[in-house]
C-alpha cells in the first residue's frame, strides 16, 4: 500500500491539470470537567494545517490531501505512523479514479468510505473509525479514518455494486488507553494497550438501488472485528475473524425519513459462543426517523439494540467475578441541530443514551461562522454511567470540553 | 397541462385574443419560463451574500438541470466555494405536486451521501436570502391566483396560499413580462400587511433563444439582509444524461460538474 500511496505521490509531481491547494488551519484545546488520574488534564492541544489537491491527468483524477499536526499532548511526535495517523503527518487521502468502462468507477490508494443508514451508529460500515478523535472533540469528519484500498464499482441496470477491497487489515484506531481511559483503567499513557493487528485482507460489498423515492441495500463483509474484540493466551487485544451479512432500507414516511438497518455479526473464531476470550457473535438492528420540524430545526432520533448470540453459553464460560454484558443491549439516540442567523450559527447537540447499560454519553457544540473562511466552535463530550464497565459508562473520567478556531485557505 | 386543455378551458372561460389570457395560464406560463427552458441547462452562479452587519458572504456552485416529463425535473449542484463547502454536490429529484422531493448532498470529506430529511421548503438555500423553493420553484398548485391587472407590460397578479400555516407570508404579488412570461419581480407580504421580502430580476439576457434572468436579488426586508445572485456561462440543449442526476455522479461528480 505505501508503493501506491508513493506512486500516487509521484503522479501528482507530474503535473496535469490541478485545481488549487485548499485547505485549512485548525487550533484546538480541550480539557478534562473530571480529573482522571495518571492523564494530562488537556484532552486536545494541537495546531493542525490541511492541505489538499486535485489533479486531473487525461482521463485519472488524483487527490492527495494530508493533515500536518502540531500535537502538543503527543510525546512521540517525530515517530509518524501513517496507518494510525499519529506522529507529525497524517495522511487523510491519496488515490487515483478512473473510468476503465462507461459501466465501471474504480478508485485507488488511501481513501475514506461510508455506508449505511445510521447516523453515528454503524451496522454495516466496518470501514475504520478513528475514536481517538470521535471522543476528544476534533472535527467529526475526524470519526471516518482512511483506508488504504482499492474500491470499483459495476452499475447493472438501476442496480450499483460496489466491492472494496482493502489488502491489508485497516483497524479502527482504536482506543489504547492513552489519552481516553476504559474499562477496566488498566492501560495508561506509559504501558498502553498491547495489540496484536493481522495483516490478512478485507472485502467490503454492497448492492443498492434507489426504487422511487426508496433505497435499498444489502451489505456483507468478510474481515475482522475492527476494534479488539478479545485478548489471546499473551494478553494482547486480538482482531477476531469476523463475517457480516445486512440490509437496509430508507425511505419518506411522515413528513420525514426513515431508516431500517440489521446486521448479523458472525464472530468466525468462536461461533459457539463459548471462548470467554472472544467476542460472541451479535445481530445488530436499528430503526430511525428524522425530519425537520420547523424552518432551520432538524430532529433525528433512533433505537438500537445489539442482540447478543448464544448468550447462555456466554454466561456460562465468563470467567467469575468479570461484568456480564446483556443479552440486548438497547441504545437510543436524539439528534438536534438549529441553524440560526442565516446558517452563521450551527448548535448541535447529540444524546446516545441506553437504558440497559444505564449509561449516556452527550455530544454538544455552537459553530460560529464569522465570515467564510473562519469559524470559532465550542463544544462538550459528556459521559455518564451507573457502572464503570459498561460501553459508555467506562469513560466518565473522559468528560472533556472544547474550544476550536478554523480558518480555511 | 395539455395544449387542448388549455384550449378548452380558454372556450370555457370565453377568452378572447385581446383581453388578457386566464390567470392559471399565466402562472403556468411563467413556470415554464422561468424553471423549465430547453430539455436541460447548465450555468455558473455567483451569489453574495450582503448580512444586515454589513459583511458579505459569497456562494460559488455551477447548476445542472434536465427536464423530465410531466413536470419531473432533475438538478444537479456543485459547489466550488467557499472553502468549507467546496466539493459538496447536492442532488434533487423534483416532483411536481404533492410528492416530496427527494435531496441527497455529497459530503467529500467523509465520503458519504447524506439523503435530507424532508422539510420545510421555506429554509435557506446555503445561509443566503433565497429559500430552497426559489431555486427548485414553487408549485403552482400550492397557492390561487388572481390577476390585479396589466401594467407597463407586465401581468400582475397575486397568490395566495392554499395552506398559509406553511409559510411565512400571507400572499405575494408577482409581475410577470407579458412578452416572455418571465416574473421580473415579486413581494412576499405578512398577514400584517408589511412586505417582508422581494426578489427581483435585475437583468434578462435572451440566451440560445430563451429570455433568461442573469442578475436577480432577493432582499429579506426584516432582517435587512439581501442576496445577489449572477449567472454565467448559461447554456441550454447541451445534451445532459438523466444518468448525471444519480448517486454514482454525487461521489465522482461529472467533468460537466467540475469544470
Amino acid at each position: 500500500m505505501r508503493g501506491i500511496v508513493a506512486g500516487l505521490m509521484c503522479l501528482l509531481a507530474l503535473g496535469g491539470r490541478g485545481a488549487p491547494v485548499e485547505g485549512f488551519v485548525d487550533a484546538r484545546w480541550g480539557e478534562r470537567v473530571s480529573s482522571d488520574t495518571g492523564r494530562e488534564s488537556a484532552t486536545l492541544r494541537e495546531v493542525r494545517v490541511q492541505a489538499g489537491q486535485t489533479r486531473y491527468l487525461g482521463p485519472v483524477d488524483v487527490r492527495v490531501k494530508a493533515d500536518f499536526v502540531y500535537d502538543d499532548l503527543d510525546g512521540d511526535r517525530e515517530e509518524v505512523d501513517l496507518d494510525t495517523g499519529e506522529g507529525w503527518v497524517d495522511l487523510r487521502t491519496a488515490w487515483a479514479a478512473f473510468r476503465p468502462a462507461p459501466w465501471m468507477d474504480v478508485k485507488v490508494g488511501r481513501q475514506v468510505l461510508t455506508w449505511g443508514t445510521g447516523d453515528l451508529l454503524f451496522l454495516n460500515d466496518l470501514f475504520p473509525k478513528d475514536w481517538r478523535s470521535f471522543f476528544v472533540g476534533r472535527d467529526v469528519e475526524y470519526l471516518k479514518a482512511p483506508s488504504d484500498a482499492v474500491w470499483a464499482a459495476v452499475y447493472p441496470g438501476d442496480w450499483t455494486l460496489d466491492l472494496v477491497w482493502t489488502p491489508e487489515f485497516d483497524p479502527d484506531r482504536y482506543l489504547t488507553g492513552e489519552r481516553i481511559s476504559f474499562y477496566p483503567d488498566r492501560f495508561t499513557p506509559e504501558s498502553p494497550l498491547p495489540a496484536e493487528v493481522p495483516d490478512g485482507s478485507e472485502w467490503a460489498a454492497r448492492l443498492s438501488r434507489v426504487f422511487g423515492s426508496v433505497e435499498m441495500a444489502l451489505y456483507g463483509y468478510q474481515g475482522y472485528w475492527k476494534s479488539p474484540a478479545g485478548f489471546n493466551a499473551r494478553g494482547r487485544a486480538v482482531f477476531p475473524e469476523l463475517r457480516v451479512w445486512g440490509a437496509s432500507v430508507l425511505f419518506p414516511a411522515a413528513g420525514g425519513l426513515m431508516n431500517l438497518e440489521g446486521a448479523y455479526y458472525d464472530s468466525l473464531e468462536d461461533r459457539s459462543g463459548t471462548d470467554p476470550n472472544i467476542d460472541n457473535s451479535e445481530a445488530r438492528l436499528l430503526a430511525g426517523y428524522s425530519r425537520e420540524v420547523r424552518t432551520d430545526l432538524t430532529l433525528g432520533v433512533q433505537a438500537y439494540v445489539e442482540w447478543l448470540q448464544d448468550a447462555a453459553a456466554y454466561e456460562r464460560n465468563l470467567p467469575a467475578g468479570h461484568p456480564a454484558r446483556d443479552e440486548l443491549r438497547q441504545v437510543y439516540t436524539v439528534r438536534m441541530t438549529q441553524f440560526l442567523m442565516k446558517q452563521k450559527l450551527t448548535l448541535s447537540a447529540f444524546l446516545f443514551a441506553s437504558p440497559t447499560d444505564e449509561d449516556a454519553y452527550l455530544r454538544g457544540s455552537a459553530e460560529y461562522k464569522w465570515t467564510d473562511r473562519l469559524a470559532t466552535t465550542v463544544g462538550a463530550n459528556l459521559f455518564a454511567g451507573r457502572e464503570d464497565s459498561t460501553f459508555f459508562g467506562q469513560f466518565d473520567d473522559n468528560s472533556n470540553v472544547y474550544v476550536a478556531v478554523r480558518h480555511w485557505f | 397541462m395539455k395544449p387542448t386543455l388549455i384550449l378548452i378551458l380558454s372556450l370555457l372561460t370565453g377568452f378572447v385574443a385581446a383581453e388578457p389570457p386566464d390567470v392559471t395560464e399565466i402562472v403556468l406560463k411563467a413556470e415554464q419560463a422561468a424553471y423549465y427552458a430547453g430539455e436541460d441547462g447548465v450555468a455558473d452562479v455567483s451569489m453574495v451574500i450582503h448580512d444586515a452587519d454589513g459583511g458579505t458572504r459569497e456562494r460559488d456552485f455551477r447548476i445542472l438541470r434536465w427536464n423530465g416529463g410531466e413536470g419531473e425535473q432533475k438538478f444537479y449542484v456543485y459547489f466550488r466555494g467557499p472553502a468549507d463547502v467546496r466539493r459538496m454536490a447536492y442532488l434533487v429529484w423534483k416532483h411536481p405536486g404533492e410528492r416530496e422531493d427527494d435531496r441527497w448532498l455529497w459530503l467529500p470529506a467523509i465520503g458519504k451521501v447524506n439523503r435530507i430529511a424532508p422539510g420545510d421548503k421555506r429554509t435557506s438555500f446555503v445561509g443566503s436570502d433565497f429559500v430552497y423553493e426559489d431555486v427548485s420553484g414553487r408549485s403552482p398548485e400550492a397557492d390561487t391566483h388572481e390577476l390585479l391587472g396589466v401594467e407597463d407590460g407586465r401581468y400582475h397578479i397575486r397568490s395566495t396560499p392554499k395552506r398559509p400555516g406553511d409559510v411565512e407570508f400571507a400572499h405575494y404579488d408577482v409581475w410577470i413580462d407579458t412578452e416572455t412570461f418571465l416574473p421580473l419581480k415579486a413581494e412576499y407580504t405578512n398577514a400584517r400587511g408589511e412586505v417582508v421580502r422581494r426578489v427581483t430580476a435585475d437583468r434578462v439576457d435572451t440566451i440560445d433563444g430563451h429570455p433568461t434572468v442573469t442578475v436577480s436579488t432577493v432582499e429579506d426586508v426584516s432582517r435587512d439582509s439581501k442576496t445577489v445572485n449572477t449567472f454565467s456561462n448559461i447554456q441550454y440543449d447541451v445534451g445532459l444524461n438523466e444518468r448525471l442526476f444519480s448517486e454514482r455522479f454525487l461521489r465522482r461528480p461529472p467533468r460537466e460538474a467540475v469544470r
